[in-house]
């Protein structure tokens, strides 16, 4: 299995294949952005 | 209702790149100055895909046999990796699915 | 990075093409009078947008794919296309999360939502006990909201939102918030209390500590699964950044269309300095977002002015626009509720003069023109809850 794809990696402080990955793709929450009822 | 109870999530299946893939068809994606928004209809999460490379890569993935067939085509071999863990990444969020 | 360089962050203050998601009030018209509303509600416009209106809105927002739409008002439900604007939207694949007292929520919509795809239902409660939750929505609201939730879970609807307005009274409630939504399977929402609408004069008495907001901002930290809107941004001073995107989303990825078709640069900010534009306009929504002065304005780089010698503004940002603009204090400076308490210097040299008064907006008023006291309590129709 891949780093990437362990959620314990991904929830843990990130490693450098996690932080490279995030050059990439960024999740946010729909309810993530401020001025919204 | 559609809403996916996420605190129930299935465990994510390993990515496996040789299979053949395509962008959920409960995603939608908008092209932006940065790369694209990505939004999953079903799920409501938001994803930004933050290279045009990867936005291109990820629109491309339903017409190679695989996904691994599409990032050799498309990647420069040093970035292949990157994008592949990418790929995984976008599979557990359901941005992708295999077809 | 970005392969260009540009932190994602940073472009976002540039803004985008469209919005990702936007408030949309449907009404003025509201049964509650609550006393901390941020649209001052409670009469309806005369100049409402009509359902034909609406529609097009909705075409404008397919057209320019905004992925979803945070409906509200005053209370929504009270419109009569309610159902048939909400299910337009949803076929035109914008989603809808709409926001509502829950008076109207009865079993039978309650099934009838169950049955529609791509609607996220948030029920407001401001206090964990109907005590507490009363005394800011009225005499009866919170008993309402919870036959609205209750109406939900029976129709199986699925997971729907609990949203909560922090305050000083109900801060001490967060764990009894917590239970109340699990015991539904509901997601909670906290979002910040801004001084805005109604807010304006209750804001003094009702705002957290800056001790509560510390324990507010670890109890968050501890619960990634809680929802805040990004409303807490000013709070990621403190350490570690909370969820979200961390930055003010006004004019620059969100804003506010009201009932009138009037845009504003977000629902905390109904005030004509953050007026952009009406969609009643040439060229509609899209020429507004993307053309008007206010929005241009926004998107440029805002000055840290008195916040640019502090090490934490790149966090902070300097706080929220709503805040400091209806507590009278100066846009380029401290968040009233800056975690430094810079702050409260702030208000504290602050001319008193400089504090806007609240308007009376739609709020109900009596035939003197006088607001009505608030809060109302819930007058219930025979079987309007059945």
């Amino acid at each position: 299995m891949l780093l990437s794809e362990d959620k314990e990696v991904q929830d843990a402080e990130p490693v450098s294949e996690d932080e490279v990955d995030e050059l990439l793709v960024e999740e946010v929450s729909i309810d993530g952005m401020c001025g919204v009822y | 209702m559609s809403v996916t109870d996420e605190r129930v999530e299935a465990p994510a299946p390993d990515f496996d790149p040789d299979r053949a893939w395509r962008v959920h068809p409960q995603v939608a994606l908008r092209d932006e100055s940065f790369g694209a928004l990505a939004y999953h209809y079903g799920t409501r999460r938001l994803l930004f895909l933050k290279s045009r490379p990867l936005v291109d890569l990820v629109s491309a993935l339903d017409r190679f046999e695989s996904a691994t067939a599409a990032i050799e085509a498309l990647i420069p071999e040093n970035e292949q990796a990157q994008y592949t863990r990418a790929l995984a990444r976008l599979a557990k969020s359901e941005v992708i699915d295999a077809r | 990075m970005p392969a260009d360089g540009m932190p994602l962050r940073e472009r976002f203050t540039q803004g985008l093409d469209a919005p990702i998601c936007l408030t949309w009030e449907l009404t003025y018209a509201c049964n509650l009078a609550c006393v901390h509303c941020l649209s001052s509600s409670g009469r309806r416009d005369p100049m409402e947008l009509t359902p034909a209106e609406a529609c097009h809105i909705v075409d404008e927002l397919a057209d320019m794919k905004v992925f979803y739409v945070n409906i509200g008002g005053g209370e929504p439900m009270l419109r009569p296309d309610f159902f048939d604007l909400v299910g337009y939207a949803v076929d035109k694949k914008v989603g809808v999360k709409f926001s509502t007292n829950g008076t109207r929520l009865t079993a039978e919509r309650a099934r009838r939502l169950a049955g529609m795809d791509y609607v996220d239902v948030q029920v407001s409660i401001d206090g964990a006990l109907a005590s507490t939750n009363d005394s800011v929505r009225g005499e009866g609201s919170f008993a309402a909201a919870r036959t609205a939730m209750d109406n939900l879970a029976a129709a199986n609807f699925g997971q729907f939102k609990i949203s909560v307005v922090v305050t000083r009274e109900n801060v001490t409630q967060l764990d009894q918030f917590s239970a109340i939504a699990e015991s539904y399977g509901a997601q909670l929402r906290l979002t910040r209390f801004r001084p805005s609408g109604r807010g304006v004069e209750t804001w003094d008495r009702l705002h957290p500590t800056a001790e509560q907001q510390r324990m507010l901002y670890h109890w968050l930290l501890e619960r990634p699964d809680v929802l805040t809107g990004d409303s807490f941004f000013h709070l990621s001073a403190l350490g570690a950044p909370l969820d979200g995107l961390n930055l003010c989303g006004a004019g620059r990825v969100v804003c506010l269309i009201d009932p009138i078709g009037d845009v504003y640069a977000c629902p905390f900010v109904i005030d004509k300095e953050f007026l952009a534009g009406n969609v009643r306009g040439d060229g509609g929504f899209a020429a507004v977002w993307r053309q008007s002065d206010l929005f241009r304005s926004l998107r440029e780089p805002q000055s840290a002015g008195a916040c640019a010698s502090c090490g934490s503004y790149d966090a902070c940002q300097g706080g929220c626009m709503a805040a400091k603009f209806f507590t009278g204090l100066p846009l380029d400076g401290p968040d009233p509720e800056c975690v430094f308490g810079h702050g409260e210097d702030a208000l504290a040299a602050r001319d008193a003069a400089a504090h806007p008064g609240a308007a009376v907006g739609h709020s109900k008023v009596d035939r003197h023109g006088t607001p009505i006291p608030v809060p109302t309590p819930v007058r219930f129709r025979t079987g309007a809850l059945a």
